[in-house]
């Protein structure tokens, strides 16, 4: 499976890096080589088994709804590079 | 032939429109969709319900919330869906400052129910239903909210609460079966009045409660394939969602008109200038890479499951219209405005148990109820006006105690105190006269101090008599009973 630049540049987009044409390649190559090597699961037998996104044998865990106290703004905000008035202050992200 | 010749013509008569909508509904829970924190943000000072589960830090893990969960299998059974036996949630991969974790615990390819339909009035046919498919009603979590702001130096930037990230949000994708903007309003409507019969949602647009929006596509008639599809968000209010719909059929019909292409895009309604703007083109279109949702197990919902969450079901608007229509004879008219709302409908319901009187109760309800809740904004379950005491009133009537000129008052009084009417009556003396003795003498002073009426009536005027009557009830300060007062004139006057 060979990914080319523009997987790359568009992966790089998704995620919000910024990558430069010498990364793209390098990336381009050692992106593909992660994929070749998950292909050796296609080598695998799974006639009979159905598919499944869990390793856990449980389903339906649910909790009542039920409030409880959340954290002290305080901790909340803890990490938050710019706050003001209680309110994480962030990049005026605006679609346009 | 150009766009302006087509001013004042509808899109629909050289095109058919297509319209699916699709609706978020906030959930009623305590408790948020994935954590403990309460849900009831509203007016919360920001980031105050907020927990290491609403900020995606390391290590916290979500658990569903059980309550939000039956509230969606039971709207969907609401809306005829199936509800498959095997579900999950997934991840939705964006970024954008809304959401703490940079994606939304939504549901793909395995949502909750999926199929339904839901039967709304056909604008175009009054008394007629139209019905349109439910491609799925699925759950997802609502994002964070944010302000944004410019500074005194011209600086903007955005403020973010978290309060709101988390809140349990149903989402329901209609089929694109609309064909003209007010059948979307009609759709909506009927959407909203089930979530409030389910008591699922408050469905308050205004609040942010209950959000729609509209693809809109338009094609020529016969053609089998849709036209590309745009997608129209920020409506904030029923109204806004029938305008923008019509802005946008007529704005695809001139670009079609004129041999443009229309673009599959995204557009938002700007409701002070009437019109959609672009917002996002399919080529900067999200790529949400999909995948499952690692941190929560999947649901497994047996038939018998369903089959309790469909017992749980209240009888929806329909049903209750057509029961009304057929078990107490009213118009559909009647039964429509009775059913508004199932607080509404339970309140006609007890007071015909408790006056044995339907025809009475419908009358009181439609005419005088509604005006005291049009002028005070209140809801039914908060007047003081209870069902006991309008069957009190209709039996008080119904028995001649008092008659239909006293009844308005006994009413306001009750509305205003919370006194039962039969109370009222006895303590302002208010009860009808059909003493005899008694109306006698009011019926001889009319007489005496009305001598051109007398010669009237004599000579043969009809409404003389009338007159008279009027005297009589004014003297009685409307107690008289007026058959008795009608009676009682004739003696004296033929006598």
């Amino acid at each position: 499976m060979n990914l080319t630049p523009e997987d790359v540049d568009h992966v790089a987009t998704l995620a919000r890096l910024g990558i430069t044409a010498e990364d793209r390649s390098r990336f381009a190559e050692q992106l593909s080589d992660v994929l070749e090597h998950f292909r050796a699961l296609h080598a695998l037998d799974t006639t009979g088994i159905s598919p499944t996104a869990q390793v856990f044998n449980i389903h339906s865990v649910m909790r009542d709804d039920v409030a409880r106290p959340s954290l002290p703004r305080e901790q909340v905000l803890a990490n938050a590079p710019r706050q003001e008035d209680g309110f994480f202050r962030v990049q005026a992200v605006l679609e346009t | 032939m150009t766009g302006t010749h087509h001013a004042g013509t509808s899109p629909a008569t050289d095109y058919e429109v297509v319209i699916g909508l699709e609706v978020h509904a906030q959930v009623v829970t305590e408790s948020k969709m994935f954590c403990g924190c309460s849900s009831r943000y509203s007016g919360a000072p920001p980031n105050t319900l907020v927990c290491p589960v609403c900020l995606g830090m390391p290590g916290s893990l979500p658990v569903m919330n059980r309550t939000a969960v039956e509230a969606t299998i039971i709207t969907a059974l609401a809306l005829n869906c199936e509800i498959p036996e095997f579900s999950k949630f997934d991840r939705k991969n964006y970024n954008y400052p809304d959401l703490m974790k940079g994606y939304q615990i939504s549901q793909f390819d395995l949502p909750f129910s999926q199929a339904g339909w839901l039967e709304f009035d056909d604008p175009a046919n009054p008394g007629q239903m139209r019905r349109a498919g439910i491609t799925r009603v699925h759950l997802e979590e609502d994002t964070a909210t944010l302000k944004h702001v410019r500074d005194s130096s011209g600086e903007t930037y955005s403020l973010m609460d978290v309060n709101r990230a988390g809140v349990p949000l149903m989402e329901i994708v209609g089929d694109p079966d609309l064909r003209t903007a007010d059948e979307a309003g009609s759709y909506l409507r009927a959407v909203r009045q089930i979530l409030r019969y389910l008591g699922v949602s408050t469905a308050n647009m205004d609040e942010g409660a209950f959000r729609c929006d509209a693809n809109v596509s338009l094609r020529p008639w016969g053609q089998a394939e849709y036209g590309a599809k745009v997608e129209v968000k920020n409506m904030n209010s029923f109204r806004s969602v029938v305008r923008a719909i019509e802005f946008e059929m007529v704005r695809q019909r001139d670009i079609l008109d004129a041999g443009g292409r229309i673009v599959q895009e995204t557009r938002g309604w700007v409701d002070d200038r009437a019109i959609t703007v672009t917002q996002r083109s399919k080529e900067a279109a999200h790529d949400y890479r999909y995948f499952p949702e690692p941190d929560l197990p999947p649901i497994i919902t047996p038939a018998a499951e369903v089959e309790r969450l469909r017992s749980l079901l209240p009888e929806l608007p329909d049903a209750k219209r057509h029961r009304f229509a057929n078990a107490y004879g009213m118009t559909s008219d009647v039964a429509d405005t009775l059913t508004q709302t199932r607080a509404l409908a339970e309140y006609f319901e007890q007071t015909v148990n408790l006056s044995d009187n339907a025809r009475a109760a419908a009358n009181w309800i439609t005419r005088d109820v509604l005006r005291i809740l049009g002028t005070t904004g209140a809801e039914i379950d908060q007047i003081l006006l209870t069902p006991a005491h309008l069957a009190d009133l209709i039996k008080l009537l119904d028995t001649g105690t008092i008659s239909v000129r006293t009844a308005p008052e006994v009413l306001e009084e009750a509305v205003n105190t919370g006194s039962m009417p039969r109370e009222i009556v006895q303590q302002r003396g208010l009860g009808q006269v059909s003493d005899t003795d008694a109306l006698t003498t009011a019926v001889a002073d009319a007489i005496a101090s009305n001598p051109k009426a007398v010669a009237d009536y004599r000579a043969g005027k009809a409404t003389a008599m009338g007159f008279l009557v009027g005297a009589v009830m004014k003297a009685t300060r409307g107690k008289g009973n007026p058959g008795l007062v009608n009676e009682l004139l004739k003696q004296q006057l033929d006598g």
